[in-house]
């Protein structure tokens, strides 16, 4: 189906259910449960899973392919949010145009990027890479605050022109749509004890999570993506056999570019603002780490690692030490309060220490990321030998992806 | 279709599941918020529970305020549930509050981390109105932050109360109808600052500024600069420093070079901390230039930044919102609740949540109503005294609070490490109030307020 083999139409149709179904599979606890604290299936995080999972997508077409590990990959994505802003403060609130010049300007920064840091390859590149992020962070958040508002980030004003929509309705900024469907529109379901949300703006990052998941696909199996993948196992082999490797390098480049230009663009479409920060280097970091611990040159994996870590920075970072008195109001008091105290450190602020013994973890005993995790379990169910198993899951990243 | 004919079952089941999610669906319909009329966004009544969303800076350069102003919204919190000793609740003018939570609603909470980034801010900001149903976000150390929570409460439909933000453009070209802000802002600094200034210095001065790079350094350097330059100082040279910056001795061997006798330093927090270290060090302090002592000057101080800088503040001026040491009856009762629970006097940023919570939470109790349209309505020039700043005005055209404005110094003699600043001078509230639409303030608009349904 749609020139895909039967496993990757498979898996295709699994991540069509998953987003689709996401409102329901992350919301699997009752509103006044204890565990409610665990549901994700509010807007703005599944909109997050998603924005963030084409961001991964873009960056393993890149790392997981090439495996030129790029360290600036942020700065496509806040290249791509403030041309969206622009957009719709001069333009219209529809997000199509913003969306489309979040492409566009990323794709143009990142063929200059490209360009030039393509000379190099391995630690040189990816030291490239993080320089070019960290001026534009620099330039954004300080040199050209006339057009990125510096360190408040860009957004949206009363008096904005939107030439070709309203600048403002009944006193309030109009709030980004898709013709006449608001982004922040939501129809709520209650079904006994729980409450399931569907947000206007989900199911549109959703639906281009989708195309952008099955051009990822196409470009995996093609001859380009096989010459990619030719790159990453000996790009000199490559070289001397007469191949001219670059334009091939500088393509996938500009494809991820213009996947993290998509990403910025859903972003503002989602919340029109856009901030210095989605550039530091640390941003393009969260990138890396995405890919690495969903498990890098697979196709879902990149999905998975941005859905756990986005799901650790907006759950773990909201539990402080009430609700683990309220957890543990059961126990004695020594021992609540010592249980309290042991756990502590690992929630709320501390979510980065959690996180950073999930990733050590992942990487030391799963070094193929969560999808050599769940690649095993299959295994264990299926008793038989990894080698059959050629699907569009998990092979370590040492190797040659799939 | 044809690689597909083995799952057509799982087809099916789908389809079911889908149908009969639909079926089950219908009735619910009209709970939607789409249907709903003249209602408001994560109503109380309806929810069953009144959460406030305290927003602050738990990691990065801000922590330590942030971390105070979380001790001061759970003070707050307990005070208004009628726990504690009810501190301000006693001495605040208004007495709609009785200790019984808000209309009869026991007051919880839910907090979160702006890491003082505005994009963190917005996302944990948006988790607590999507998930945990917030009717009122508060706190930030930071006006990026604040700015940008700001205009995100506006489009969402819920009240923003600023915690400490001290730029102009919080209630400027930034105001929203949503947001209000009782921490003064870079005008008053300055406005309060000059006639001091010019008693202790004379009127012939020639200033060399240092700037944080961002919005809150800029319009605090435009503020200072036109209050001096009114009085007659003259400006050498303003330069912008990092804000991650930690070693200001490249930005202090310029002014060695230069004939200026001030310094400004348009810094806060960490950076004021490490640049007027730098700028000691380098014996600034013991400079005479022009025949006349060289002089530096921090144009918002915070005990919390006096602490860190040390021995270095002794004799420096600064301006501050509120200091523990007020002898008025509202600071009293705050210092003492905020001593007795954690052990140390509050510091400003504590003392503008803690009051702020009370505002809204006033406000709601007179609208009789958690609409935000009516909270906005009860707020805006609402006059009231006894929360430690003594008379004090919401103004209703941007939603700022005017009261008055203290002078402070660093103390020469600390009788203890908290007691690091002295009140040199409490400028009335007349001398520092402008014009709602005043050139450092221009180009905003409130628009309307938005009750998010």
């Amino acid at each position: 189906m749609l020139g895909l083999n039967k496993k990757d139409t498979t898996l295709l149709i699994i991540v069509v259910i998953m987003t689709m179904f996401a409102p329901f599979i992350l919301n699997p606890f009752p509103e006044t449960s204890q565990l409610a604290q665990f549901n994700a299936g509010y807007p703005d995080l599944m909109q997050r899973f998603v924005i963030f999972g084409i961001f991964a997508i873009g960056f393993n077409i890149l790392f997981g392919l090439t495996g030129y590990l790029s360290f600036g990959h942020a700065a496509f994505l806040g290249v791509g949010s403030y041309a969206g802003v622009w957009m719709m403060k001069l333009l219209t609130m529809n997000v199509i145009p913003a969306i489309l010049m979040s492409m566009i300007v990323a794709g143009l920064f990142s063929i200059l990027v490209g360009y030039i840091s393509l000379r190099r390859s391995g630690i040189y590149f990816s030291i490239l890479t993080l320089a070019f992020a960290q001026m534009s962070f620099s330039l954004a958040y300080s040199v050209l605050t006339p057009i990125t508002n510096g360190e408040t980030g860009l957004q949206l004003a009363l008096d904005d022109p939107r030439i070709l929509g309203v600048s403002q309705v009944a006193g309030s900024i109009p709030p980004a749509s898709l013709f006449g469907l608001a982004m922040r529109d939501s129809y709520e379901m209650t079904l006994g004890g729980w409450a399931f949300t569907f947000n206007v703006g989900y199911y549109l990052c959703a639906v281009v999570m989708i195309v952008a998941f099955y051009i990822a696909i196409r470009i995996f199996r093609s001859p380009f993506g096989l010459m990619l993948k030719a790159v990453k196992s000996n790009q000199q082999r490559l070289n001397y056999t007469g191949v001219n490797s670059k334009p091939y390098t500088f393509a996938a480049f500009v494809i991820s570019g213009m996947y993290a230009g998509l990403a910025g663009g859903l972003m503002v479409a989602m919340d029109p603002l856009a901030g210095a920060e989605r550039m530091q280097w640390t941003a393009s970091g969260e990138v890396v780490l995405m890919t690495i611990l969903g498990g890098a040159g697979t196709l879902f994996g990149p999905v998975l690692g941005a859905g756990f870590i986005k799901y650790f920075e907006n759950i773990f970072s909201k539990i402080n030490d009430t609700i683990l008195h309220q957890w543990f109001a059961a126990l004695p008091d020594g021992i609540e309060d010592t249980l309290v105290f042991l756990i502590h450190p690992f929630i709320g602020k501390g979510w980065h220490l959690t996180l950073g013994i999930v990733f050590m973890l992942v990487v030391i005993f799963l070094p193929g990321g969560i999808m050599e995790g769940i690649r095993r379990i299959v295994d264990l169910f299926k008793r038989r030998s990894p080698k059959d198993e050629v699907s569009g899951g998990a092979v370590p990243s040492a190797k040659a992806a799939e | 279709m044809s690689g597909f004919r083995g799952t057509i079952s799982r087809r099916n089941l789908l389809k079911t599941t889908a149908a009969s999610g639909i079926v089950l669906a219908t009735p619910t319909i009209f709970t939607s918020k789409a249907w709903s009329q003249g209602a408001f966004l994560n109503d109380p009544a309806k929810s069953g529970k009144l959460i406030l969303g305290f927003n602050v800076p738990q990691t990065g350069p801000y922590a330590d305020e942030g971390a105070d102003e979380l001790r001061a919204y759970r003070l707050a919190v307990e005070h208004l549930n009628g726990e504690g000793d009810g501190g301000m609740l006693g001495t605040f003018s208004s007495k709609a509050l009785q200790g019984t939570g808000i209309l009869g609603n026991k007051v919880g909470y839910v907090t979160g981390d702006t890491q003082t980034k505005s994009d963190a801010a917005r996302a944990s900001a948006k988790s607590m109105i999507e998930k945990d149903g917030a009717i009122m976000i508060t706190g930030g150390s930071s006006s990026g932050v604040a700015v940008a929570v700001q205009a995100l409460c506006q489009e969402a439909g819920v009240i923003f109360m600023a915690g400490l933000t001290h730029s102009n453009d919080t209630t400027g070209k930034d105001r929203r109808a949503n947001g209000f802000r009782h921490f003064f802002n870079s005008y008053m600094s300055g406005a309060a600052l000059a006639p001091v200034l010019n008693n202790a210095y004379g009127s012939d001065r020639k200033a060399y500024h240092l700037t944080a790079d961002y919005n809150w350094g800029y319009t605090t350097e435009e503020a200072i600069t036109s209050a001096t330059e009114a009085m007659g100082w003259e400006t050498v040279e303003t330069v912008k420093t990092p804000l991650a910056a930690t070693d200001f001795s490249a930005y202090i061997t310029p002014v060695l070079q230069s004939d200026a006798d001030v310094l400004v330093l348009n810094h806060y927090g960490g950076n004021m901390v490490n640049s007027l270290t730098n700028a000691v060090q380098f014996g600034l302090r013991d400079r005479v230039v022009n025949g006349k002592n060289f002089e530096i000057i921090v144009p918002l101080y915070s005990r919390l930044m006096a602490k860190g800088a040390g021995a270095n503040v002794k004799g420096i001026f600064g301006s501050t919102n509120w200091h523990w040491s007020l002898e008025d009856e509202g600071s009293k009762a705050f210092v003492k609740s905020f001593g007795t629970k954690y052990g140390f006097p509050p510091s400003q940023a504590a003392h503008t949540c803690y009051v702020q919570t009370l505002l809204y939470a006033d406000a709601v109790e007179r609208a009789g109503s958690f609409n935000p349209c009516a909270v906005v309505e009860a707020l805006e020039d609402f006059e009231f005294d006894g929360l430690g700043n003594g008379k004090t005005l919401y103004r209703g055209a941007d939603h700022q609070c005017f009261k008055d404005v203290l002078v402070v110094r660093g103390k020469e003699n600390p009788s203890s490490e908290f007691d690091l600043l002295e009140i040199v001078e409490v400028t009335p509230v007349d001398q520092v109030t402008y014009d709602p639409d005043h050139p450092q303030f221009a180009g905003g608009a409130l628009g309307t307020c938005n009750p998010g349904a």
